[in-house]
């Protein structure tokens, strides 16, 4: 899965919760929490959809490295790498 | 044989928009079956029925029309009795005008509340019901009436707009002629000088801006109401969550994350155990005194994307277990921001429970949701300085408010209630 | 068309109703020779001679029994009896006789009498002179009861009321005779019909007699605070014309009912009653009534100016129901 295929999927997984998200608009270093006023159980949600698009499970402990889009992207990719 | 009338849901609506019918003619419908879907100012509501029965007839089809809460939607037929087969000659539905007549009389599922009450209350007249209404909308007391003149109640009558959810501008507060035909627009306003031209169609921002400022004006009337007609009193406490939080976390780690709640269920289900201690918080005013609900209903408020709030009911939150609520609460707050809520989840709460600490802020003090009691607030989790045991150490605490009704209770009860919710917050296992 | 006075234009009437009827004469107290006691039946003596203008002894139930008489015997009399207080003295005469002979008799007697007769205040005469009782007469079937406001209606209603086969009872309140005002035309007026004196749209001030002209001045008052007020002159309370009252109400949805009589029992009672019976799904409001006080009319004339309905009043009670 490369890179960009997953950028794909992650923004699917935003626009689940986020519906007026133009993904062309999102800065890759934006906090996500801040740029789309996402409260906690948008993030559950966001969570579990990335989970279930990736087959991944994330931990608590992670919730913390996944504030901008690249971030997602690049746990994703190492966890998908790693499975 | 009953007609099903717009439901009023909530005391901020008084009209509302028919965007679905989910039954059609001739199918059976059991009691809490949705109906239909109706957009109110703040939401789209999924509608459901207060009676078992057939849907004979459709009266309304939906529509961009704004139609008065009272309007008769559909004809349901008895539990037992066959739908008439629709015969060749007959129209299927009539325009919402045409039905309007049957708006003046009063819905018996959905009783009204008075926009404004009645300047000389008069004292209740009637126990309170053995059990909390369907609908927290008071029913007005038997024998008082909304004062309207004769000509604004034929009006009303006429034009299909519900009295109830009239200001009255005359003498005394009666409601006369030219405000029922205020509200029903310049169409039928006597003095047509300085209407304005009829409206070309709205673009898309215009109607997302027309929606915003509608929910406001929604949310205006009930929190002006509360502001204008509840004495509110303010009491607040830092709540210690290390336990909670640690017992979260523990509880979290061993589940994927499907499974993993949010710290925001334990603080809803530490309220509705200690409403259950401090009844007087929980129910509503009406006719002039506090009718306690005998079910914990917890009004969620949920921000909107896009602006406003709603705060539909977690039904029976206090005797649910964690895991429960928690797959409740994810489910209420997808459907809110999705604008498929219940009609029963708009008009069951008992109590309203707010946290505004996601975005920073340590306390709220907020305004309560008419006719409820009470509204429970919490800020944001922090990390602080706590001495326990004569040490300082760090503790993760959250400030707990209570906003509440105080012709219903009095401080001393409110504060005992806070010190009952931070008491269950330290036996998390034992939510 | 000419200008005249009230007075003149009740005194031309009866002028023209004895020119043009040899039936018809007057009767009452000086009316002759004294040329009546507000001047009206002036000159008319010299005119018609004292067989048409005949001065009575002062004793009202002799003369309007007189009166009866002489009408079920074919004539057309106008009695005048000086004031209406003085017209209880042929109450009996009025209301057992007169109003009651056509049904005693079962249709064979008709009484063609006019009764005139100024009422109303605010002359300085005190509790014996100055009441108004129109309503009790109105009250009465059988006859039928007139209240001219205008200098047309003095003239026109008084000869409509001279050309109805039944008596009809004309009340001239006395404040105004010396009142000005274009004359009537030649139409012969109907009882039974009022009018409308200023077309209005937000309240209906109903009123008859002198109340018309206090009225006329509140609306003009309130027609100031952007308030237009419409108003209407029954002319004749019996027979009433409902059907003027109540599409007036219709269209502006308020009333206020301004009468002379004393609040209780007041005509303006019944008229407030009929609007309730007959327009009540029309009202935006209370119907309200501007009476006299409840009190013999006192005779300083601070007081009575208190006791009587007055325009600021009237524009009071219009304010009242918004």
């Amino acid at each position: 899965m490369t890179n960009e295929e997953i950028k794909t999927k992650v923004l699917a997984a935003l626009a689940a919760v986020a519906p007026e998200l133009e993904p062309g608009t999102l800065a890759p270093g934006a906090n996500l929490r801040d740029e789309l006023d996402i409260d906690s159980m948008d993030a559950l949600n966001f969570l579990v959809g990335l989970s279930k698009a990736f087959g991944i499970d994330i931990p608590e402990a992670d919730y913390r490295k996944l504030s901008t889009l690249d971030a997602i992207v690049g746990y994703v990719a190492a966890r998908v790498g790693k499975r | 044989m009953a007609e099903f009338l717009l439901p009023k849901l909530g005391a901020d609506m008084s009209r509302g928009r028919l965007v679905e019918w989910v039954k059609k003619p001739g199918e059976r419908i059991a009691r809490g079956e949705v109906i239909a879907v109706i957009e109110t100012d703040k939401a789209n509501v999924e509608v459901e029925a207060f009676e078992s029965g057939t849907l004979e007839k459709v009266l309304v089809e939906p529509g961009d029309e704004w139609l008065p809460v009272g309007t008769p939607l559909a004809v349901i037929g008895a539990a037992g009795a066959e739908a008439p087969a629709p015969s060749a000659g007959e129209k299927p539905a009539r325009k919402p005008e045409a039905a309007v007549p049957a708006a003046a009389k009063p819905a018996p599922e959905a009783p009204r509340v008075p926009a404004v009450p009645p300047p000389k209350p008069k004292p209740p007249s009637k126990a309170p019901p053995p059990h909390a209404p369907a609908v927290p909308a008071p029913r007005a007391a038997e024998g008082t009436r909304l004062p309207a003149s004769p000509v604004a109640r034929r009006r009303a009558a006429e034009l299909g707009v519900d009295l109830a959810t009239l200001r009255g501008t005359g003498p005394d507060g009666r409601i006369v002629l030219a405000d029922v035909e205020s509200v029903a627009g310049a169409a039928v306003a006597k003095r047509p000088a300085g209407r304005p031209a009829p409206a070309a169609p709205l673009t898309a921002a215009e109607k997302a801006q027309e929606k915003r400022a509608r929910m406001r004006e929604a949310i205006a009337a009930a929190m002006a109401r509360s502001k204008r007609e509840i004495p509110h009193y303010y009491l607040g406490t830092t709540i210690d969550l290390t336990r909670a939080m640690a017992w979260l976390a523990s509880y979290n780690a061993e589940r994927p994350v499907t499974e993993r709640m949010l710290y925001g269920v334990l603080l809803l289900k530490a309220v509705a155990a200690a409403l259950r201690e401090y009844p007087e918080l929980n129910g509503f005013w009406t006719e002039g005194r506090a009718q306690l609900a005998d079910s914990v209903h917890l009004g969620v408020a949920i921000s909107l994307r896009g602006g406003g709030l709603v705060a539909p009911a977690l039904h029976d939150a206090d005797k649910l277990a964690l895991p429960e609520l928690m797959r409740r609460l994810q489910d209420l707050v997808t459907r809110a921001r999705a604008s498929s809520l219940r009609s029963s989840e708009m008009t069951d709460a008992t109590v309203t429970v707010t946290s505004l600490g996601e975005r920073g802020v340590e306390a709220v003090y907020g305004v309560i949701y008419p006719p409820q009691l009470a509204l429970v607030g919490f800020g944001k989790v922090v990390t602080r300085p706590w001495v326990a045991d004569g040490e300082v150490a760090p503790r993760e605490v959250v400030t707990a408010t209570l906003s509440a009704d105080h012709r219903a209770s009095d401080g001393h009860r409110g504060a005992l209630f806070l010190d009952a919710v931070d008491r269950l917050l330290q036996e998390p296992e034992k939510l | 068309m000419a200008k005249l006075t009230y007075r003149e234009a009740v005194r031309a009437a009866m002028r023209e109703a004895m020119a043009a009827d040899p039936r018809v004469f007057l009767m009452g107290e000086d009316v002759g020779r004294h040329g009546g006691a507000f001047a009206v039946s002036m000159g008319l003596l010299e005119e018609f001679g004292p067989e048409r203008i005949r001065d009575t002894p002062l004793m009202e139930s002799t003369f309007v029994g007189a009166g009866i008489g002489a009408a079920v015997g074919g004539m057309r009399p106008i009695v005048e009896v000086m004031t209406i207080n003085f017209s209880l003295l042929a109450l009996d005469q009025i209301v057992n006789t007169a109003a009651a002979l056509r049904h005693m008799s079962g249709g064979q007697f008709s009484v063609p009498l006019v009764v005139r007769m100024a009422s109303g205040g605010g002359r300085g005469l005190a509790a014996q002179h100055s009441h108004s009782l129109e309503g009790w007469f109105a009250h009465v079937p059988g006859i039928k009861v007139a209240t001219p406001a205008t200098v047309a209606d003095a003239k026109g209603l008084l000869l409509a009321a001279l050309a109805d086969p039944d008596p009809v009872l004309v009340f001239e309140h006395a404040t105004l005779y010396p009142l000005e005002g274009e004359d009537a035309d030649d139409t012969p007026m109907a009882l039974g019909r009022a009018a409308v004196r200023r077309a209005g749209e937000d309240v209906t001030l109903v009123a008859y007699g002198a109340s018309v002209h206090k009225a006329l001045a509140a609306a003009a008052a309130l027609a100031a605070e952007e308030i237009s007020a419409e108003v209407l002159d029954l002319r004749t309370l019996r027979p009433l014309d409902v059907e003027a009252i109540v599409s007036s109400v219709a269209r502006t949805h308020r009333a206020v009912v301004v009468d002379e009589m004393w609040r209780t029992g007041s005509f303006a009672g019944e008229v407030a009653a009929t609007i309730m019976e007959q327009a009540f799904d029309e009202l935006d409001a209370p119907v309200a009534r501007v009476a006299s006080a409840e009190v013999p009319m006192p005779y300083a004339k601070p007081l009575e100016d208190a006791a009587l309905p007055s325009a600021e009043q009237i524009a009071a009670a219009a304010r009242a129901l918004f």
